[in-house]
């Protein structure tokens, strides 16, 4: 009988769902810039613009007003460098996490940066978003390959 | 009397599983039957005697729906019981009791959190909790945003990362005296700054284990908590408070959701003998106990907290079991536990338990 | 940078309004101590089921636990063959997977020493001639293909014994 952890019976088992999520007009307005190559945020209470947008602002709970682009360059604010990326990770090379203050935003977006070495990053490093190819952006985050230092080719 | 609520309610019992790498032999439910018996009997209660039950667990962890049902099989809900359930650490589930409690019809509780990490890959289960539409899809881990939030607190000035690893060699140092502990030893700080990084500024030795586990709590009120424990741990203050979901919207070298819960927890309206603070990377132990405003004189974490065992969503619920065992076993008068979820510290819940 | 209002349709795609977000998540469920001797039973050609010691009710499968008392169920009971038909019912919709023929019956089998019914199939007798209280016995599949699966167990069939007494089976209907 099954008294030792050898007799206890394991199974694989795999959970898939194909969500297919409503954006709305603000989400959706972010995801049509990244198809058009652009990235867009939107104007929060006192001005700051958020990025990636909200619908309201995070502090005072208002709804946010115009949509604004920004960057495409901005600088780091925190970076974690992965050695081993996972299967799942958008890059298959060993890259960083930043988070990005993209010129013209007043909040960072966590995406991740194209880099040869963790020596190569730094906080407040000038980087720059780099597309996928037009005809294969579909509106989505991944729009943005990855960011990539600033004056890089 | 209590600073908040007008009924005082005492944590009475808590038990915790033993806390492994991998519970490959039983099931949630062969997993929290012990739990539930040494809980009950220490204090030589029966289920009967709760009028209340409420856990906190999550679905993904255990990879079906509404998965916190059949754990109630091991506690034998007949007849019917008054049940909840919360998908956040146990610790949210005790707070939604201690206001059940308050409504006076029940004299007593019994709050759990359970949760098998093994049995699916954490990285990808906790990237699940990020935003859908933009973070999500890139599968950020926990261990990188932990790493973002360390780099962080490195480059306002905050920490070093020979302040991470004084926070582990300490913490697993403690944790050698606690049973229940998954890591622990007695390492010096350079050793561990001679660790590899994991994902910079993160070494090994600032992460938390991937631990199998469960605990429960046994909360009463009034006179029956005098009836039932010797010396009952009150709950004398008690809030938690949410921060944006957006981590580049908040400031990461701090915590104010906790500050404000400590604010209308009191704690700092007397002396805080031991604080449990629920800081499952070692740079967050840093933050948490700056926004509580703890002293250095305080002890924090001698259970070793979550590096020593990271059960998710009952590490939060041992905090206050670990930070009212002192009270129980009259080692501490006034105590401070503390509970987060969520990346990066975004939900935090705090605690002041005491004695009489 | 430009600034003005961006939520003008971009191209003729029209904006963005949905957001496909796969996912997957793999996992390696344990079966736990109790259950494992249940498919390893089905693995034999027999139910093998536990009972409480408070109250002496015997669950197949067994989770571990008595649901109603909390308690460990230890005790190991090899369960028969045979069983009653508490309620059924009569499959008549196609759908997606669907490996019998329809229609067919699905019923709640409650095993001659179990307090517990669970589901199967009948077959080898017509879907107008089912009813509760219909005696039945499990027909396994060939032995060299059992296993710790309840696929092991075909589908039951009437043992052609006078049904059952509704007394002996209405607390569990």
């Amino acid at each position: 009988m099954a008294d030792s952890a050898d007799d206890v019976l394991t199974s694989a088992h795999v959970l898939e769902y194909p969500y297919s999520r409503s954006v709305g007009p603000v989400i959706g307005a972010f995801l049509t810039g990244l198809r058009d190559g652009k990235i867009i945020g939107a104007t929060g209470s006192g001005g700051v613009v958020i990025v990636p947008p909200t619908e309201y602002d995070p502090y005072t709970a208002e709804p946010t007003g115009e949509m604004v682009e920004v960057g495409p360059e901005g600088t780091v604010e925190s970076w974690a460098w992965v050695g081993t990326p996972a299967p799942q990770h958008p890059l298959e090379t060993p890259f960083a996490w930043v988070l990005v203050r993209l010129d013209g935003a007043g909040t960072s977006m966590l995406h991740v940066l194209d880099a040869p070495s963790p020596d190569a990053v730094s906080t407040k490093m000038r980087v720059r978003a780099d597309f996928v190819a037009e005809g294969e952006r579909i509106g989505r985050i991944q729009d943005i390959r990855a960011f990539v230092p600033a004056g890089s080719a | 009397m209590p600073r908040q609520g007008h009924r005082p309610v005492a944590v009475v019992s808590f038990a915790q599983a033993d806390n492994v790498r991998r519970e490959l032999r039983r099931n949630e439910v062969e997993t929290l039957m012990p739990v539930f018996a040494e809980v009950f009997s220490n204090i030589g209660i029966t289920k009967d005697d709760v009028g209340f039950i409420c856990s906190g667990s999550t679905d993904y962890l255990a990879g079906g729906p509404f998965s916190f049902v059949s754990a109630l099989d091991a506690i034998g809900v007949w007849p019917p019981r008054t049940e909840s359930h919360v998908e956040m650490d146990g610790a949210w589930a005790l707070y939604e009791a201690w206001v059940r409690l308050q409504e006076g019809d029940i004299d007593a509780a019994l709050v759990y959190g359970f949760g098998k990490s093994s049995m699916s890959d954490l990285s990808k289960v906790l990237a699940l909790q990020l935003d859908p539409y933009v973070l999500a899809p890139l599968w950020p881990d926990p261990v990188s945003v932990a790493a973002l939030q360390a780099r962080s607190l490195l480059d306002a000035g905050k920490a070093t990362e020979r302040d991470f690893a004084e926070v582990a060699a300490r913490s697993r140092k403690a944790a050698l005296s606690n049973p229940k502990a998954q890591v622990a030893y007695d390492r010096n700080v350079a050793e561990l700054m001679g660790e590899d990084y994991v994902v910079s500024p993160l070494r090994t030795h600032t992460l938390p284990p991937i631990t199998d586990g469960a605990a429960a709590i046994v909360l009463a009120a009034g006179d029956k908590a005098f009836e039932w424990a010797e010396r009952p741990a009150w709950i004398t203050g008690i809030d938690h408070r949410v921060e944006t979901h957006s981590l580049g919207a908040r400031d990461l070298t701090a915590s104010a959701s906790t500050t404000k819960a400590a604010e209308v927890a009191g704690v700092n309206d007397g002396t805080v003998e031991v604080a449990e603070l629920h800081a499952p990377f070692a740079p967050q132990e840093l933050i948490v106990a700056a926004a509580l405003g703890l002293g250095d004189d305080v002890l924090v974490n001698p259970s070793g907290g979550a590096l020593a065992a990271n059960p998710i969503m009952s590490a939060g619920l041992i905090r206050i079991g670990e930070a009212a065992s002192r009270i129980m076993d009259g080692s501490a008068g006034r105590v401070v536990a503390h509970a987060t979820s969520g990346p990066a510290l975004q939900q935090n819940l705090v605690a002041v338990l005491e004695g009489v | 940078m430009t600034s003005g209002d961006q939520r003008g349709p971009s191209d003729e795609r029209g904006p963005v309004t949905t957001l496909a977000t796969p996912i997957r998540l793999d996992y390696v469920f344990s079966a736990g101590i109790a259950q494992s001797r249940n498919l390893r039973g089905l693995a034999e050609g027999k139910f093998v089921g536990q009972r409480c010691g408070v109250c002496h009710k015997v669950y197949v499968p067994s989770r571990g636990s008595c649901p109603v008392d909390g308690v460990a169920t230890d005790d190991v009971v090899e369960l028969a063959n045979t069983g009653t038909v508490t309620t059924y019912c009569v499959v008549n919709v196609p759908f997606a997977g669907q490996s019998i023929e329809i229609p067919y019956i699905c019923a709640m089998v409650l095993l001659d020493g179990a307090d517990i019914s669970f589901m199967g199939l009948i077959q080898e007798i017509p879907t107008d001639e089912v009813r509760m209280g219909l005696r039945v016995e499990a027909v396994w599949v060939d032995p060299e293909d059992l296993g710790p699966t309840m696929a092991s167990v075909k589908y039951f069939r009437p043992t052609g014994d006078p049904d059952a007494d509704y007394e002996t089976y209405k607390d569990y209907t």
